[in-house]
């Protein structure tokens, strides 16, 4: 008896261990600007959200349409979190599970805003939802919320 | 033809856009907006005033209540300076209820704001100054009878943690101005919540 309830527990910490794995990487800006700044044949799509943001919320899903339906392209997704990292493993995680989200997330934990907003687009104000689309020299950056049609129009200019 | 209509409508956009908002150094215009204690407030009462603390935030975006107690500190500050704050919530809420005229007026009790905490129930006032998000600080110099901008941006630069900021950037702002000088940086930028429309 006793032993099952050891195996028992021992089954759950590794349960738990494997669930604490799928741990979000956190980057500050220096780690995040070599991926908006990448030159080959794959378009990049660098979307800012937070699941404190209602409208970041309500357009998730297309983002999420947009990347099953582009998972055979030269598409590459990121996710970039504005959670405060207090909020990953009970806010952000289980809203990634929840909705299914197969594009990569990471957590932007910069307090020096007023330095990289400007890097990521002197167009952008610091209000997100906010987007940066781009392929070698093609770029483009939106302050607002983008639906699917949106996103396959913007990928279709530079293609 | 068509077009040239879709290219014309499109600069128009462009021009819309850009004309909205205000800039360092334009004339900022009064406002008259309903107070949480159900008074109307306008700038042009508070005649002693040698400029304002113009601050856009609401209740329900955690980056507006992350700064509550520093705009109260802010306001205790520089009133007495001469630059008191004034806080205007420009969201619908029928888009966001927790930012209603109740809910308002429960947080400004609950937290015992000592400046007016405003609502611009046409959503007129944030898209005259170019008001993107919460919260957004304008500081307003009185010069003569005019409100000049002099400050655009945000309070410091960390949301997170009061006691890791570095720059004050509002604070040094206020600070420059009441010397006579001109803040630098006039610009600054931060993540904020959408101001919340309907479409």
């Amino acid at each position: 008896m006793k032993a099952r309830i050891i195996i028992i527990i021992f089954t759950l910490l590794i349960i738990a261990s494997f669930r604490s794995a799928r741990a979000i990487e956190i980057y500050n800006f220096r780690d995040l600007e070599p991926l908006l700044n990448k030159s080959n044949d794959t378009t990049y799509v660098i979307h800012f959200w937070a699941t404190w943001c209602v409208p970041c919320l309500k357009e998730l899903p297309e983002f999420n349409k947009f990347a099953d339906k582009h998972s055979q392209q030269k598409i590459k997704i990121i996710l970039v979190s504005l959670d405060f990292p207090r909020h990953i493993d009970n806010k952000l995680i289980p809203f990634i599970e929840k909705h299914k989200i197969t594009s990569k997330v990471i957590v932007l934990d910069d307090p020096n805003q007023n330095y990289w907003i400007n890097k990521v687009s002197p167009d952008w104000s610091g209000a997100i939802p906010a987007t940066l689309i781009y392929k070698n020299q093609f770029k483009r950056f939106y302050e607002k919320s983008l639906t699917y049609e949106e996103l396959v129009s913007i990928i279709n200019i530079n293609n | 033809m068509k077009q040239l209509i879709v290219s014309i409508v499109f600069a128009l956009s462009i021009y819309a856009v850009n004309a909205q908002g205000y800039e360092i150094g334009d004339k900022a215009a009064d406002f008259r907006l309903k107070n949480v204690d159900e008074t109307f407030v306008s700038m042009k009462d508070f005649s002693d005033a040698r400029g304002f603390v113009v601050i856009f935030t609401c209740n329900h975006c955690p980056f507006a209540k992350a700064y509550e107690d520093r705009i109260i500190a802010i306001h205790n500050e520089y009133s007495q300076k001469g630059m008191p704050v004034i806080a205007i919530n420009p969201n619908d809420p029928e888009v966001v209820s927790a930012d209603s005229f109740e809910e308002m007026k429960k947080r400004a009790k609950e937290k015992n704001f000592p400046y007016p905490y405003l609502v611009d129930e046409t959503q007129e006032v944030y898209k005259q100054y170019g008001a993107t998000r919460t919260p957004h600080v304008f500081v307003l110099k009185k010069k003569h009878d005019d409100l000049i901008v002099s400050y655009i941006g945000t309070i410091d630069d960390n949301y997170q943690d009061a006691s890791k900021v570095q720059t004050r950037y509002l604070a040094d702002a206020l600070d420059a101005l009441l010397e006579g000088k001109s803040p630098d940086p006039a610009v600054t930028k931060a993540i904020g919540c959408t101001i919340k429309t309907k479409k």
